[in-house]
């Protein structure tokens, strides 16, 4: 099939963008939305013309490095699918694909589509973790653990990182991506020690890095490509309560 | 030249305590005037820095995602080993160490294995103090399953996601300690060269691949956790930016590359579809739990439906090749056996390269529910990529290149034979023989970082003064005058091909020559292959753009320029290994009934490669491998 | 301090003054149906209020505030919600959110002005003077009853009372429910309902509201 693409470019990070339409001749449903993309790479690079530069590297929706506005959505709006996913029988002959960067204040672009996520290191870096020392803890069954709070913890790790949620929050706000390690932890005994100072250092960390505020518009959990809920952000919220509480 | 593993000597039960024991520490207060540089931040570089910070030594870190957390430790999905016994079965760290041995078909070394072994269950503590959400009974106690290659209960797991859940335990301590200032964090770096002064590892010279510059950073200690290599396949389930390059630039500083012919080829992966592919993706091996692998008989059903096609004109070919085993053969043996079915044209799918996983049986048994249940994700993910609904018809799978035991010769230190240059994880060649066994990656990345480096690095240190050699050194403008000879020569040829045509013709010489079966000839067409398109590669490739930028071509371009080089190591190692074990099958040497042809007599070794220039002979080092505590012996699974 | 730093705390702050307006308006409602039970009903509520003397004022001041802490934030965290994303998205295209939840900050600033309006109106009464005529024996008091039949027999205010309720309608369809999200009160089971709980509540109220100016204007309560 043959699609008409308008795609970001932007040369760096101070430099002006703009969509630039290109044309993809040869794609096959069978194609993922980035093999689609390498292949109108391949025909820039033989003209001699810049290819269009964007972040990928596990190609099977994991590693979270993938990070494209699809047609206004992140990740293309398709339910639990990274962009690396995608696959180009979701699309009909003769379509016009936008594909733009996530944009946010605190997602500098660095080319074209790739942008500059180290905002959310940051976040976690804050207080994302326990202050274990490595060595000398206690046995893995020393503190037992019930499987539903062992399952609840683990759907809120899933998160991957890439973006989605904050590039699709009308405020780009950070507060899913904050709130599923917050709960990870809190309700976990080994990250119980910590939660007070925890859930304050990462919000405190999101908004000093230019994340905007969470006004429950419940977008970042429609993009999440792990789906990730929302009654995370409840528990950051409450966790939040708790440690204002002396 | 034999080189020696510096392994402990005496009873093996006690060799890490009085290895330990026996080895120098550095002062609290002298920790913190010495450099440690730690490229790569999965499993193993990640543990590895962590811990390193936490002892008060200096830290760097380097990886070429954008993020720490990025690595492709992330994607693997089944489980951790470790010999807790948890399950009462009658485990314990000499089965594990014993399964292990075997499993590499008798080709690592005893004291890591054992040492791996040991550690592992420090590694399931670690992580669960961490707040890794390991799979948990109603009891409120961690859950086991089973895995390949072993026959009792000792995988710990995450969903399918256990990987992405250690690694973020990892990046997790990593994180902290790049708050408390013990680690800098060098995120989007490619590291292009060692700095080696005087014979010892010095420092890195890295490019930014945001804005293209070569920086150079020195350190007491290097310490390499670069990940595996086959993506010189092309198609392969690595991630995109996986390469050999770190660890091949060291190679050319003179570390010895270690075994590079034994690559694991993974059974259970999604078909390839067309040319256009960029990479394969793996489905957790426990789907041959339930599913059993067939082919048509008749090479003319191929076309047919799966549906359409008679229960007695279908081949179940690994039940009736190994009736004890079935479907659950080892890794190396269902890939070959899926091969073998191809070869003989009774293949299924585009193209014919793929056999049918088909869970009719199973669903009829136990229900499409109970099924869903067990790998609901992986019937998702498959139907994603290729449309097909498994539950209906049969799913297609073949094998692809998963993962490589092969990599720098390391000691039992972890130490190359270059002094002051460390290795671990996939990049180093220690624990895993000729074959891994599922859920044993994540144990050695986390072993080797969290609980042996922090030890052995100390070691070291403790004999070298600190900050000797800083970035000022002649050595290191060299070495960025050479990184940037390289990379204005890649960027000067201006040829008709880009580096992914070039590097999909690597793939296929590499993958229908030196890929599941091997043999004089196919490696020998091999070696006259690659070095024709090393030399096309450098008059005939297109890169692009400028140094000074980000530039994706230009990265690619140089991975390539790498594995041109080391594919050629790779056959010429296979070609060398006159025997068949593990990953590595000689057609020349099997058995009667097609299985692998070990030569204890003669290839009982590790084979260290050293780099003499390219398109030159590389040397053979060879270091014996001695096995004092398992008995060496034919691996069945008939 | 770190409740009015935080992201979560400004926002819990929000949630708080919002449920003490919201409980406002709910109460407010509640008296002015009073207008359908008649005139002495009415009057007999609004003597009541006015009796009540000091506390009224207190209450008025309680009120005030409520409202200048809820709108200060509230623009505050526009701003910093502005600023976060300096550049959009030549498209966007939203899965979840509404037009309600997007305007928060404009049906907000509508319904200031609204209470402005209406303040003027039926309070300060400077719009329309000739609608208070003193009640009966009530020492000067204004008969509450014909304030509001009278008020409401003209087309421009009914008009401004309905098109404020409808802003009340939006505002309080997304702020309902995302004071329970805020203050935590909320998990799987309660989020994908209280969607459509919150536009009821808030339809509800638009529907209480715009029957008192609707129901005289077209003379059925009179």
């Amino acid at each position: 099939m043959k699609l008409k693409l308008h795609v970001w470019r932007q040369k760096g990070p101070n430099a002006p963008g703009k969509l630039e339409t290109y044309e993809a001749n040869h794609v096959s449903p069978d194609q993922s939305f980035l093999e689609m993309l390498d292949e109108v790479n391949e025909v820039l690079v033989k003209e001699g013309k810049d290819p269009i530069a964007f972040d990928h590297d596990c190609r099977e929706g994991i590693c979270g490095m993938c990070s494209q506005i699809i047609n206004g959505m992140a990740h293309g709006g398709q339910d639990r699918t990274t962009v690396c996913q995608l696959h180009m029988r979701s699309f009909k002959d003769g379509d016009e694909i936008f594909i733009e960067p996530w944009k946010a204040k605190a997602f500098p672009i660095i080319k074209d589509l790739a942008v500059d996520r180290g905002n959310y290191d940051r976040i976690i870096q804050a207080g994302g973790y326990t202050s274990c020392h490595t060595g000398g803890v206690a046995d893995g069954n020393a503190l037992l653990i019930g499987k539903e709070i062992a399952d609840y913890s683990m759907d809120a790790a899933e998160c991957i990182g890439c973006g989605a949620c904050a590039a699709s929050c009308p405020n780009s706000s950070a507060m899913l991506f904050a709130s599923n390690k917050v709960a990870q932890l809190a309700v976990l005994p080994q990250g119980q020690v910590e939660a007070k100072r925890r859930v304050v250092a990462m919000l405190d960390e999101a908004t000093a890095c230019g994340f905007g505020n969470c006004t429950n518009h419940y977008e970042c959990q429609a993009a999440c490509p792990k789906g990730i809920n929302v009654k995370f952000i409840a528990k950051l919220n409450r966790e939040y309560l708790k440690a204002l509480l002396p | 030249m034999i080189l020696d593993g510096k392994c402990p000597t005496g009873p093996i039960e006690t060799s890490w305590d009085r290895h330990r024991f026996d080895t120098k520490l550095v002062n609290p207060a002298n920790k913190r005037k010495y450099k440690v540089l730690v490229v790569g931040t999965g499993l193993a570089g990640g543990a590895a820095a962590a811990p390193l910070g936490e002892l008060g030594y200096n830290v760097e870190a380097f990886c070429y995602q954008d993020s720490a957390r990025r690595a492709h430790s992330i994607a693997a999905q089944g489980g951790i080993n470790a010999a807790k016994a948890y399950p009462n079965d009658g485990d314990s760290i000499y089965r594990l160490f014993y399964d292990t041995i075997k499993g590499g078909d008798f080709r690592a070394r005893e004291a890591d294995v054992w040492r791996l072994s040991q550690v592992s269950n420090n590694i399931i503590d670690q992580c669960v103090a961490q707040g890794v959400p390991f799979a948990r009974d109603y009891a409120g106690y961690l859950d086991n399953r089973s895995f390949g290659g072993a026959q009792v209960s000792r995988t710990f797991y995450a969903r399918g996601q256990t990987g992405q859940q250690l690694l973020l335990g990892a990046y997790s301590a990593l994180s902290r300690q790049v708050k408390a200032g013990t680690v800098k964090l060098f995120v989007r770096r490619e590291m292009l060269d060692l700095v080696v002064v005087d014979g010892v590892a010095r420092g890195i010279t890295c490019r930014n691949l945001c804005t293209g510059e070569i920086e150079t950073y020195w350190g007491d200690a290097v310490v390499l956790a670069t990940g595996g290599y086959v993506n010189v396949f092309y198609l392969s389930t690595n991630a995109m930016g996986c390469s050999v390059t770190a660890t091949w630039k060291a190679a050319k500083k003179g570390a010895y590359f270690a075994n590079p012919c034994y690559t694991q080829i993974h059974p259970t992966c999604i078909p390839q579809t067309g040319e256009h592919q960029s990479k394969l993706t793996l489905m957790s091996e426990s789907l041959r739990n339930d599913g059993r692998c067939w082919v048509p008989k008749k090479k003319e059903d191929c076309e047919k439906p799966a549906g359409q096609i008679a229960e007695e004109d279908r081949d179940y070919y690994l039940e009736r090749k190994y009736p004890s085993f079935g479907n659950l053969a080892p890794r190396d043996i269902a890939s070959r056996a899926a091969k073998e079915q191809c070869d003989d044209e009774r293949g299924v799918g585009p193209g014919k390269r793929g056999v049918y996983l088909d869970f009719k049986d199973s669903i009829n048994r136990l229900g499409q529910a109970t099924i869903a249940e067990r790998y609901g994700n992986l019937f998702e993910m498959y139907e994603k990529i290729t449309d097909e609904n498994g539950y209906k018809q049969p799913m297609r799978i073949y094998p692809a290149p998963h993962y490589s035991m092969g990599g720098l010769w390391v000691d039992y230190n972890c130490m190359s034979n270059v002094p002051g240059l460390f290795v671990l994880g996939e990049a180093n060649f220690s624990v895993h023989g000729a074959n891994r066994l599922g859920a044993s990656a994540l144990m050695q990345g986390l072993a080797d970082g969290y609980f042996v480096i922090p030890y052995t690095v100390g070691g070291y240190l403790a004999t070298v003064k600190p900050g000797q050699v800083k970035t000022d050194h002649a050595e290191f403008k060299k070495s960025v005058e050479d990184v940037n000879a390289d990379i204005k020569k890649l960027l000067s040829i201006n040829g008709k091909k880009t580096p992914s045509e070039l590097h999909r013709e690597l793939g296929k010489v590499m993958w229908n020559n030196v890929g599941m079966a091997r043999s004089k000839e196919s490696l020998t067409e091999a070696l006259k292959l690659i070095p024709k398109i090393r030399e096309e590669f450098w008059n005939n490739v297109k890169v692009t753009g400028v140094g000074e930028e980000f530039n994706q071509q230009l990265e690619n371009a140089g991975r390539l320029a790498d594995f041109l080089e080391f594919g050629e190591l790779l056959a010429k190692d296979a070609l060398n290994r006159e025997e068949s074990c593990g990953g590595h099958f000689r057609t020349e040497h099997q058995y009667d009934d097609g299985e692998a042809k070990r030569d204890d007599e003669n290839f009982c070794y590790a084979a260290a490669w050293e780099f003499k220039g390219a398109g030159k002979e590389p040397e053979l080092h060879k270091e014996p491998l001695k096995f004092d505590n398992v008995h060496l012996a034919v691996r069945s699974y008939k | 301090m770190q409740l009015t730093q935080s992201s979560v705390g400004r926002k819990i702050i929000m949630a708080v003054t919002g449920a003490m307006l919201f409980a406002f308006v709910c109460v407010h409602l509640l008296g002015n149906s009073s207008l359908f039970f008649g005139s002495a009903a009415l009057n007999a509520y609004a003597q009541k209020l006015h009796s009540l003397g000091p506390v009224v004022w207190i209450f008025r001041l309680v009120m005030l505030g409520l409202f200048t802490v809820h709108i200060i934030f509230g623009i505050q965290l526009t701003l910093e919600n502005k600023a976060a994303t300096p550049d959009k998205n030549v498209q966007i295209k939203r899965l979840k959110t509404g037009f309600a939840a997007e305007t928060m900050v404009v049906s907000g600033l509508v319904l200031l002005a609204f209470v402005v309006y209406h303040l003027l109106h039926f309070t300060v009464r400077v719009t329309n003077p000739e609608i208070y005529v003193p009640i009966e024996g009530g020492h000067g008091m204004v008969d509450v009853f014909v304030m509001v039949t009278h008020g409401f027999q003209q087309i421009l205010p009914v008009l401004l009372y309905v098109i404020g309720m409808g802003f009340l309608f939006l505002h309080v369809s997304h702020g309902f429910q995302s004071l329970f999200q805020t203050v935590g009160l909320s998990n799987d089971r309660t989020l994908p309902v209280m969607g459509n709980f919150s536009k009821l509540v808030g339809l509800v109220l638009l529907v209480g509201y715009v029957s008192i100016p609707l129901l005289i204007i077209f003379g059925i309560v009179r």
